[in-house]
């Protein structure tokens, strides 16, 4: 079943008007790990930012279904609630809210609008611990405010403890292996893996091939001026990484 | 120019002298006290309430905002003011110290521990004499010719007092009045302390308190003052507390502005002793129509002495918010390291917030940090937020709470701190 359709999507910043999206089609099913790959100023982060809803972008034309909804209709905190996950490829860092805090807020938050009981404290510490501990991270991290002083790395891992407690359906990944180091993209992967499963997709944005040795995905696409221009499996991203995205570009011209 | 031109006087100015002349001789105090009070009055007449012409109150013009004065309240029965009191929820196991409408209430004591010496400001001998009486003090002016009572207070030499000793200022009543009460209170050397000045009142009743404190610490002496100000909505607050900083002393305070329509609080602190510290943590909120204006002037006159301050503020609705923040600092006071920091949020259209910092530094090897910053919301802040399922509004509280609340995470008296974020969060929750 496709999970997200991306029909020739077009879409502009409100600000200055600058076209980024010109045509973009994309489908993603249940359970497969789609890689976008792209130059940069492709658009990779627009759309990253457009399936998350921020409102810097504006939609002039095409459609976005996600499980048969319009997603374009949606509020950004119901396509979460709806199962939708941007792990950030820089994580806000928000002084004052301590990080157990808005995780708790996120989750009941999030049960609360698809209907579903609100987690008591010993429940929720007992979710954070399981998951923080599989991820490597430090219970002491979670008291401090929001992403406020964790280095690059913990940030990343942060993300991946929120997308693991959080349980999202669609799972979009914006260059998560920046700023990291090889220790450290090993456990963000790996927190990835874990959360393959048949009813859950992963679209993994990224600029290396670095990253798909670690998460392995089933479709690679390339985009270039806002549009894919080609599709394969895995072995389109190693011929990338060989060529360079010039060739490509080229023969797709 | 003749800066002595006729004034024409206010109401709320003709009104003041009017029941200063036929309320002075019941007013309590020996002599000296009438003296002063005398020379009080005579210091309205001149300057009248101060305008925004008058540099240190050219935010709040009081001339204007202050349309009405009341008589000084009568003394409650003790059965009323026991009432009243116990209408507000107080910390536990806090030492209360009752005044009402401006009456210090000594039956109504809890229990007091062996190192706190406290009695009624009356009993004491010319309690009322000092602070100047210029036109840009008219808090001092005004609580000079009306006062009724405060406290008298002295935590003894080298003591160390656990609980916090409560001043529970309450107004009470079905008439509009005056409260007006002054405390005294010395923090002998190494003594160790903590106070919390809160005042409370009715809602839809127009009313005044004018509160005056003063608190010396003597040599290494430690305290915290916490100021909650939830005033009726409707109520005038002139607050001020004037602190002298011994040798080595530690001082912190935290003051949270949630209530009244007309606010001032002025805290002015010398730092009149090498090696103190000082820390201010403020928040203020305006809402409603409400104006809020916090100044403060510290002044260092020693070397090797820190302050630092924070202010936080939230302006939303029709609500009007101030901050003067002057630091002094002397030539023979090197080493000095002051900073302060004012940070607002403007949530409504139709609010609005000034902010003046002014550094008079005349030493050369000081330290002087100062910001001012007045935002909305971060926009990306907001977005993360709710992209990770928090609705929008809900977002948006998140985190302001988390602005105002942040800068009371320092205090070490955890029960006090989550008190003071439950006003914040009332506060806020009202106006969803």
């Amino acid at each position: 079943m496709k999970m997200l359709e991306i029909k020739n999507l077009h879409a502009r910043i409100v600000e200055d008007g600058t076209k980024i999206l010109r045509g973009l089609n994309l489908s993603v099913k249940a359970g497969e790990v789609a890689a976008i790959m792209g130059p940069n100023g492709s658009g990779k982060s627009t759309l990253s930012y457009i399936l998350a809803g921020k409102d810097d972008y504006e939609i002039t034309e095409g459609s976005i279904t996600y499980n048969g909804q319009n997603l374009l209709d949606m509020e950004i905190h119901e396509r979460a609630a709806a199962g939708l996950f941007l792990a950030f490829q820089y994580p806000l860092e928000i002084p004052g809210v301590p990080t157990m805090n808005f995780l708790r807020t996120a989750m009941n938050s999030q049960r609360k609008f698809r209907g579903e009981k609100e987690l008591t404290t010993p429940e929720f510490i007992k979710l954070v611990k399981a998951e923080a501990a599989k991820l490597k991270i430090d219970m002491n991290m979670l008291k401090r405010p929001l992403n406020v002083g964790f280095s690059g790395g913990e940030k990343k891992r942060a993300e991946i403890l929120q997308m693991a407690l959080l349980e999202p359906k669609l799972c979009i990944l914006d260059e998560t292996d920046s700023g990291l180091d090889i220790d450290a993209l090993k456990v963000v992967s790996e927190g990835v893996n874990a959360l393959r499963s048949p009813d859950r997709a992963v679209v993994v944005i990224t600029h290396y091939q670095r990253l798909l040795d670690h998460i392995v995905p089933d479709s690679v696409h390339v985009l270039s001026k806002g549009q894919i221009i080609k599709s394969g499996d895995k072995s389109l991203a190693l011929e990338l990484e060989k060529k360079g995205y010039a060739d490509i570009i080229e023969a797709a011209a | 120019m003749n800066m002595h031109t006729t004034r024409a006087n206010t109401e709320a100015e003709t009104k003041l002298v009017d029941i200063y002349d036929r309320f002075a001789t019941s007013l309590p105090g020996d002599d000296k006290v009438s003296a002063a009070r005398e020379d009080a009055i005579a210091a309205l007449k001149e300057f009248g309430l101060p305008t925004r012409r008058v540099e240190a109150w050219h935010y709040t013009d009081l001339r204007n905002l202050m349309r009405d004065a009341y008589e000084p309240a009568a003394k409650p029965e003790i059965a009323e003011a026991e009432k009243a009191l116990d209408a507000y929820d107080w910390l536990s196991g806090i030492i209360r110290l009752p005044i009402v409408n401006g009456h210090y209430f000594p039956e109504l004591v809890s229990e007091v521990p062996e190192a706190i010496i406290v009695s009624s400001l009356c009993e004491g001998e010319s309690a009322f004499i000092d602070g100047s009486l210029e036109a840009d003090n008219p808090i001092n002016i005004l609580n000079t010719a009306f006062a009724t009572d405060g406290l008298s207070m002295i935590v003894d030499e080298g003591e160390t007092v656990n609980e916090t000793i409560g001043i529970a200022n309450v107004f009470t009543g079905d008439k509009s009045a005056m409260a007006s009460a002054r405390n005294n209170i010395v923090v002998c050397d190494g003594a160790s302390c903590a106070f919390s000045e809160r005042h409370v009142g009715l809602n839809g009743l127009a009313y005044t308190t004018t509160s005056v404190t003063n608190l010396w610490l003597g040599v290494g002496a430690k305290a915290r003052w916490v100021i909650v100000q939830e005033e009726g909505d409707l109520a005038t607050h002139l607050g001020q507390l004037n602190v002298t900083l011994g040798e080595n002393s530690e001082l912190e305070i935290y003051m949270v502005n949630t209530g009244g329509k007309l606010v001032r609080r002025e805290i002015n602190v010398v730092v009149a002793g090498e090696n103190s510290s000082l820390n201010i943590r403020g928040v203020n909120l305006a809402g409603n129509e409400n104006h809020i204006d916090v100044t403060t002037v510290l002044e260092h006159n020693v070397p090797n002495t820190v302050s630092s301050q924070i202010y936080r503020n939230v302006a939303t609705e029709r609500g009007n918010g101030v901050f003067q923040g002057q630091i002094r600092v002397a030539q023979i006071a090197q080493k000095t390291d002051a900073a302060m920091a004012c940070n607002t949020l403007l949530l409504s259209d139709d609010c609005g917030f000034s902010a003046k910092p002014e550094l008079e530094i005349f030493a050369d090897d000081v330290l002087c940090a100062h910001g001012a910053t007045i935002a909305d919301l971060e926009e990306s802040h907001l977005f993360y937020l709710q992209a990770r399922g928090i609705p929008e509004n809900e977002a948006r509280n998140l985190l302001i709470k988390a602005f105002l609340e942040e800068i009371l995470d320092d205090m070490d008296d955890e029960k006090f701190a989550e008190a003071l974020v439950c006003r914040i969060d009332a506060w806020l929750d009202a106006r969803k």
